[in-house]
């Protein structure tokens, strides 16, 4: 075994690294309030300022925008290692990297898509000239996800949708629906959904906003009445939707904000050691200490699941359960990180960002409103240890 | 990165396994539990013919010169068969004592005797305050007339009712500052003085109160330099930490492996009962405890193999994976219910070694609190 980074790797690192720091604005990472795990306060979501603009057009410039992808589309031809060194440094650093375009469309296109599909939309993609948002959850269809309902019907080169998508995430500001539609109601549920890019300024759709428990406006509820959407935009084959769904967990399994718990938990271990109580610090209580080396030690354990990841797929082999427990240990952390921090600032902790008395820029507050939403997106943690059970571990299913 | 076994290793684990699959059976691991001397003579000889007693050893001294790593593979299977007997006492405490800080006449008097199965060792440092720091160390060791006389108490010394010889820390000197004056010395343990009782403890491991009362031991069998000892028993201790690390990781997986079987087999309401979702998420929460264990374990053992600063990552790794071997063999005794609550069955045996396992070099919050000094807190 070999835990060190090889050269070239520690190359890579510190391309990365002086890259983000050179692109970022200034004290970004201070600015930038989002909880790890959190889908609640993903500030590249909530405003399309013009910095993430900037880094963003750099980043595509760089070639790291889309750095999974192969090389021929645009891609950086990366190993998984380096991409998940990567994805470490950029979250350490709560850097902006990609969305659903870059990580699901456009990887789910290269696979599937007709050769007419993948010059259309891959090379806008990887310019960062085109944002999707995600459309599978509906108001009755969460983790139950192929009860979905959202209709779409055949009418000569087009298809006509009606139903509603919820929990779109940065819909508002995106450009089109990366969206499942039922398009066969009489096959089974799985059997009858197929994947349709759909253009946000089409006549029909109607974006509502759904405002966050952290404050923010991050999802959306969307309403389609007779959207029509020509069927050159239909992903891949019709009624195969589900299987390419399905398929493209695969490649957000790196996509973790693994560096983003390091760099908060570093934040919170130095308010410790600065804050003083009656003259003593924090960090020479006990029961503080305990408290933060708990988490220093279940942080560690996410990172060799996430590094253990990387590596199996740099080996072709498939890690179910790698993958599945680096959501679960990571979105767990996400709320015990939050309940450390709340112990550790006391009366100091639920203090938002907005009082001048606030510690952290009120990080710690919004996080522990945020780090609910943690165990609950992209698959709660009871899916995911569902999957560690049936596909993990070969339990059968009935 | 590698974070691969080599060959070499996936051979020392398969055959490990195999080997103890057939000389190690659950029903002679009970006999020896039962048993007062705790280890089979026979089983003993087989594993040193196997080379495992000398794994690490230069072959100078009759080892194989194999890595750290390699003996943290080796207990990883031990751990999974569990395996009674005084190896871990033998070798990674005592034998790695010698190996580290003894003479090179003592290093060719007995490694080679360990290597060939001819000798067992025991490592006698904690005492009744039950604490692996240095101020705990009071057991004396006088100088008299070129010789030093040992006396005090030594207490949870594993194996040393069987052991001919006894690494045992002593106080050589009264300082201000405790890690001072501490050294270790090599005692026959049938020399007059020494008293040896065996305790009768959970997992049935053979731990003893040993009292030293007037024992006289030669200036040479001091091992290291006189008041040089807590270093020594500190990198020891760290070794041995991770080598725990490592029979809990296999004691873990394989307490998994029964309950998934269990799981997959048993029916009730006309199905098996691993399709009901709780039974499931038990599973998914056992197998995250174990990879996770294995993997934090894992780049202990390399840093310590590799000599780089592993404080930081063995009290990790003791921490989590102390109470995940905990969790791990209480759901599993949840999987199995009723049938998992008897004597026959096979579950309590690692339920026992969990709980071991989890105290022994420093518990949870012990190494919680090297991992909070070690962040600089």
């Amino acid at each position: 075994m070999d835990f060190a980074f090889s050269e070239r790797e520690e190359a890579f690192r510190r391309e990365v690294e002086d890259f983000i720091t050179g692109e970022l604005p200034p004290d970004w990472t201070g600015k930038n309030i989002h909880w790890p795990g959190g889908y609640g306060t993903l500030t590249q979501f909530e405003e399309l300022s013009p910095e993430v603009e900037r880094f963003t057009r750099r980043l595509a410039e760089k070639g790291w925008l889309t750095i999974s992808w192969p090389r021929e589309y645009g891609g950086a031809g990366l190993s998984h290692t380096e991409q998940a060194i990567f994805h470490e440094r950029m979250s350490y650093h709560r850097a902006p990297a990609g969305e659903v375009a870059t990580l699901i469309g456009g990887p789910t296109i290269m696979l599937f898509g007709s050769d007419e599909m993948k010059r259309e939309w891959l090379p806008r993609i990887a310019r960062g000239e085109t944002r999707f948002w995600l459309g599978y959850s509906e108001p009755n269809t969460g983790s139950d996800l192929a009860s979905m309902q959202t209709r779409a019907v055949e009418d000569g080169d087009d298809l006509i949708i009606n139903g509603q998508k919820i929990w779109g995430t940065a819909a508002h500001v995106a450009h089109y629906a990366w969206m499942a539609v039922r398009t066969d109601t009489t096959a089974a549920p799985h059997r009858g959904i197929s994947l349709v890019i759909v253009d946000n300024r089409s006549p029909g759709i109607s974006i509502r906003p759904l405002v966050n428990i952290c404050g923010l406006h991050s999802f959306n509820e969307v309403f389609f009445d007779n959207v029509r959407v020509p069927k050159k935009n239909i992903v891949g084959e019709m009624n195969k939707g589900w299987y390419y769904l399905m398929l493209a967990l695969d490649f957000e399994r790196l996509v973790v904000p693994i560096g983003g718990f390091k760099r908060t938990f570093e934040e919170i271990l130095q308010y410790a050691v600065e804050t003083k109580h009656n003259g003593q610090a924090l960090s020479r209580q006990p029961s503080i200490r305990n408290k933060l080396a708990s988490i220093a030690i279940q942080i560690e354990i996410a990172y060799t699941f996430f590094w253990r990841a990387a590596w199996m797929l740099d080996r072709g082999l498939v890690p179910n359960i790698e993958a599945s427990v680096l959501k679960l240990v990571t979105t767990e952390l996400s709320q015990k990180l939050a309940n450390a921090a709340m112990q550790v600032m006391g009366h100091y902790g639920p203090l938002t960002g907005a009082s001048k008395w606030a510690a952290l820029r009120g990080r710690v507050c919004s996080g522990y409103l945020d780090c609910i939403s943690a165990l609950v997106g992209a698959g709660t943690s009871e899916i995911q240890r569902n999957i560690i059970a049936i596909r993990g571990l070969g339990l059968p299913a009935k | 990165m590698d974070l691969g076994l080599s060959e070499e290793q996936e051979m020392l684990k398969a055959s490990a396994r195999d080997f103890l699959q057939k000389e190690c059976p659950k029903q002679l691991v009970r006999q020896l539990d039962e048993s007062e001397e705790g280890y089979s003579s026979e089983l003993w000889q087989k594993m040193a013919n196997q080379g495992w007693m000398g794994l690490v050893f230069p072959e100078e001294y009759g080892g194989t010169g194999g890595s750290f790593m390699d003996l943290t593979v080796l207990l990883e299977e031990m751990g999974h068969n569990i395996v009674p007997g005084p190896f871990f006492s033998t070798v990674v405490l005592a034998a790695l004592t010698i190996l580290t800080a003894g003479s090179e006449e003592q290093k060719m008097e007995l490694l080679p005797k360990v290597a060939g199965g001819k000798a067992i060792l025991s490592f006698a440092l904690t005492e009744p305050t039950a604490s692996y720091d240095a101020a705990s160390v009071r057991t004396k060791a006088d100088a008299r007339n070129g010789e030093f006389v040992i006396n005090g108490t030594k207490l949870f010394v594993l194996n040393a009712n069987v052991a001919d010889y006894i690494v045992c820390v002593a106080r050589t000197a009264e300082t201000a500052n405790p890690e001072e004056g501490i050294s270790i010395f090599l005692v026959e343990a049938r020399s007059p003085g020494v008293r040896c009782t065996l305790l009768d403890t959970l997992a049935r491991d053979k731990q003893c109160e040993v009292v030293f009362e007037d024992v006289s031991v030669s200036a040479k069998n001091m091992i290291g330099g006189l008041g040089q000892g807590w270093p020594i028993v500190q990198g020891v201790l760290q070794k041995a930490t991770v080598a725990k690390c490592a029979e809990m990781v296999g004691g873990a997986q394989a307490a998994l492996d029964m309950a998934v079987d269990y799981a997959k087999e048993r029916v009730q309401f006309g199905r098996p009962i691993g399709s009901f979702q709780a039974i499931q998420h038990y599973c998914a929460n056992m197998v995250t405890d174990v990879s996770g264990s294995r993997f934090i374990t894992y780049k202990a053992a390399w840093k310590v193999s590799q000599g780089l600063p592993a404080a930081m990552d063995v009290a990790i790794a003791k921490a989590w994976t102390g109470e995940a071997y905990g969790r791990v063999t209480l759901l599993a005794h949840q999987i199995f219910g009723a049938i998992g609550f008897t004597m026959d069955h096979d579950m309590h045996l690692y339920y026992r070694q969990a709980k071991a396992g989890e105290i022994i070099f420093g518990d949870s919050d012990f190494q919680r609190a090297i991992v909070a000094r070690e962040l600089g807190l």
